[in-house]
């Protein structure tokens, strides 16, 4: 993203071709959400520097990065809280850049709920389409059936107070949801709850959005919320997408060292290093669970082979830490540099591992899982 | 946390004294308005209304509750708009010199009284007589809306501060304009908060002595101001008597209430 100036001048130069496009043909051809060339200052800050996304329709898409990366302001850009500096929102094919929230056509789930303490649950479901002149009955009815949706039908006489935190979580999702919205913006919704409670929303929300088909942008910073949900996970660091694409691809194929190290963890070889262990030059990610450890033999080789299909390093174990299912090794190589490699504990105990510190070893991993980042 | 007998004893008995120093005087003046004797004797020689009753006809009384009432009602009125305006302005918006605003709301009530009143008794002289406004209902109402107003904008300021901007963003998120917003979330999130403001200025103004002094002029007196000009005239005394024990009791319910008021939160009952 070096020079977004310059990103920025070809984006706008291809624009009003875009725009006409897009308007005369709105509907399935339109992306769901089309971001271009969107910057956000807040005084001397840039909180958003140049990000360009399309996002499509019934996609689950997340927005994944550190507090303070601008995923959030992305999110009320969209949502229409915060104004742009510079740069376009479309919804369907339609420039929404300057307009207020309540002409979008766009619902969020807030970080902390945002329920009305004043109203019922059924009040506050009704809210959007009361607000709407949507006739009595009729908001009454599809209130109740967005309460069904979430599992929460027959809460409707309580206040939020009255709720747990994972019922005050579906009352939001259904107060968004009863207006249909062609898309749903969720800001860290499960970041308040316990990790068994986060766990079974996180595949509660993946249901929820299969079956009710609408677009979801989610905001986390929880790498492995991301993992778990997404069809697509865009990465931002310091205001930019540093890259998207498909759980797996992010994980797997991580295109920057900031998105292997955010994403999992994960080993970076660069220098003189990569040089000796892997005969390149370059940074290199390996991530810790494809290195295997065997003790130490003589006989694996210690300068790599452009040919071979397997690696191999000695070294010695520096830390054993157990982590009950999954052992994690770090391996001081032979020569410099440290590898990390994290083991399943199928039948070894921990006084079996924690053993091993001190000792000589040899790792071995399949080189397609080289990546090259830099 | 636990204490130890002796500690709880002790406890007990400052708190008692506390209670003491500040009820006992009140307790005296209520016993005195049911005392026969015209001349404050303990114990009280007998259980009379007479004085209640007096106090009920007395047509100085009745009239001074009237201009209390109507002052303190006006000040209040005032307070309560311009009060939830500012309280708005400094918490919502940022904008050039906020907190030094939201600072010259408050002085007020820590300013001495007797310089606000020389400071209003002076404008109203030199400004606001020449302009056809003299001393009178209208001067009482604008000296006492000074500090009402502190009253006001502090309970809107801190309710708007705890709830935040995100529920009425969630309001228009939702489809809800400025004005649904408004109405709809905004203002019943701040009604307590107000309503508790409210009643507390409206006590402050009905029992004001100083500022009302420099503002009232010689055509109006508030009850404040009567029960100061009667109470060292001996054949009025009891009747004051009654008069402050009325006063007091009317005037635990609006600080009750108000306590509760902004006790309840955002999630109360009104």
């Amino acid at each position: 993203m070096a020079g977004s100036e310059s990103v920025d001048g070809a984006e706008r130069g291809t624009l009003p071709a875009d725009a006409v496009a897009s308007s005369t043909d709105p509907g399935s051809a339109a992306p769901a959400i089309r971001l271009r060339g969107l910057r956000k200052e807040f005084g001397a800050v840039t909180a958003v520097d140049g990000v360009d996304l399309d996002v499509e329709d019934g996609e689950f898409l997340t927005l994944l990065g550190p507090s303070g990366s601008g995923k959030t302001t992305v999110l009320r850009m969209i949502a229409g809280f915060e104004l742009p500096t510079s740069g376009l929102v479309e919804l369907a094919g339609v420039d929404v850049s300057r307009k207020p929230p309540f002409d979008r056509d766009v619902n969020t789930v807030f970080q902390d709920y945002a329920l009305f303490p004043h109203m019922s649950v059924q009040d506050n479901v009704e809210y959007g389409l009361r607000v709407r002149k949507v006739d009595r009955a009729q908001r009454s009815a599809r209130a109740q059936e967005a309460l069904a949706t979430v599992r929460l039908s027959g809460y409707g006489t309580r206040r939020p107070n009255e709720l747990s935190g994972g019922q005050r979580q579906r009352v939001a999702l259904a107060r968004a949801l009863v207006n249909r919205p062609r898309v749903l913006l969720l800001d860290e919704p499960l970041g308040a709850l316990d990790l068994k409670l986060r766990e079974q929303m996180q595949l509660e929300l993946k249901d929820i959005q299969r079956e009710v088909g609408i677009t979801f942008v989610f905001v986390t910073h929880d790498q492995e919320e991301a993992l778990t949900m997404s069809d697509r996970i865009a990465v931002f660091n310091a205001g930019k997408i540093e890259q998207i694409g498909p759980p797996a691809q992010v994980y797997e194929k991580p295109a920057t060292e900031f998105v292997a190290g955010f994403v999992g963890t994960s080993n970076l070889l660069s220098g003189d290093v990569a040089r000796r262990v892997l005969g390149h030059d370059g940074t290199w990610s390996i991530r810790p669970e494809k290195i295997t450890l065997s003790p130490s033999s003589p006989s694996a080789p210690t300068v790599p082979s452009p040919t071979s299909e397997v690696r191999f390093a000695t070294g010695t174990i520096r830390d054993v830490v157990y982590l009950g299912d999954l052992t994690r090794f770090v391996v001081d190589l032979n020569g410099g540099g440290t590898l990390t490699a994290i083991e399943q504990n199928l039948d070894q105990s921990s006084a079996d591992v924690l053993g091993l510190q001190g000792t000589n070893t040899t790792l071995e991993w399949q080189r397609k899982y080289e990546f090259r980042i830099a | 946390m636990t204490f130890s007998r002796r500690a709880r004893v002790l406890m007990g008995v400052a708190a008692a004294i506390a209670l003491a120093f500040i009820y006992v005087p009140l307790a005296v003046v209520l016993v005195n308005s049911f005392n026969p004797s015209r001349v404050f004797s303990w114990p009280p020689q007998g259980l009379t209304l007479t004085w209640w009753a007096k106090a009920a006809q007395n047509d100085g009384v009745r009239s001074a509750v009237g201009t209390s009432v109507k002052a303190g009602l006006g000040a209040t009125l005032i307070a309560m708009i311009l009060g939830s305006m500012i309280a708005f302005a400094v918490v919502r918006y940022d904008w050039f010199g906020r907190t030094a605003i939201s600072f010259l709301i408050i002085l007020p009530i820590a300013l001495p009284g007797i310089i606000t009143g020389i400071a209003l008794n002076s404008t109203i002289t030199t400004v606001l007589q020449p302009l056809g406004i003299s001393f009178g209902l209208l001067t009482v109402i604008i000296g006492h809306a000074t500090f009402c107003i502190v009253l006001v904008f502090n309970n809107v300021a801190a309710r708007l501060r705890r709830t935040g901007r995100v529920l009425e963003e969630a309001s228009m998120d939702l489809g809800a304009t400025s004005l649904q917003t408004f109405r709809l979330v905004t203002f019943p999130l701040i009604r307590s908060a107000l309503i508790a403001g409210a009643l507390l200025a409206f006590a402050l103004s009905f029992d004001e002595i100083v500022v009302t002094t420099f503002t009232a002029g010689p055509d109006i007196q508030t009850l404040p101001q009567w029960i100061f000009n009667n109470l060292f005239r001996p054949n009025q005394a009891p009747i004051v008597n009654a008069v402050a024990a009325v006063l007091v009791l009317a005037f635990i319910i609006p600080v009750y209430l108000a306590q509760r008021l902004s006790e309840g939160g955002a999630g109360g009952r009104f």
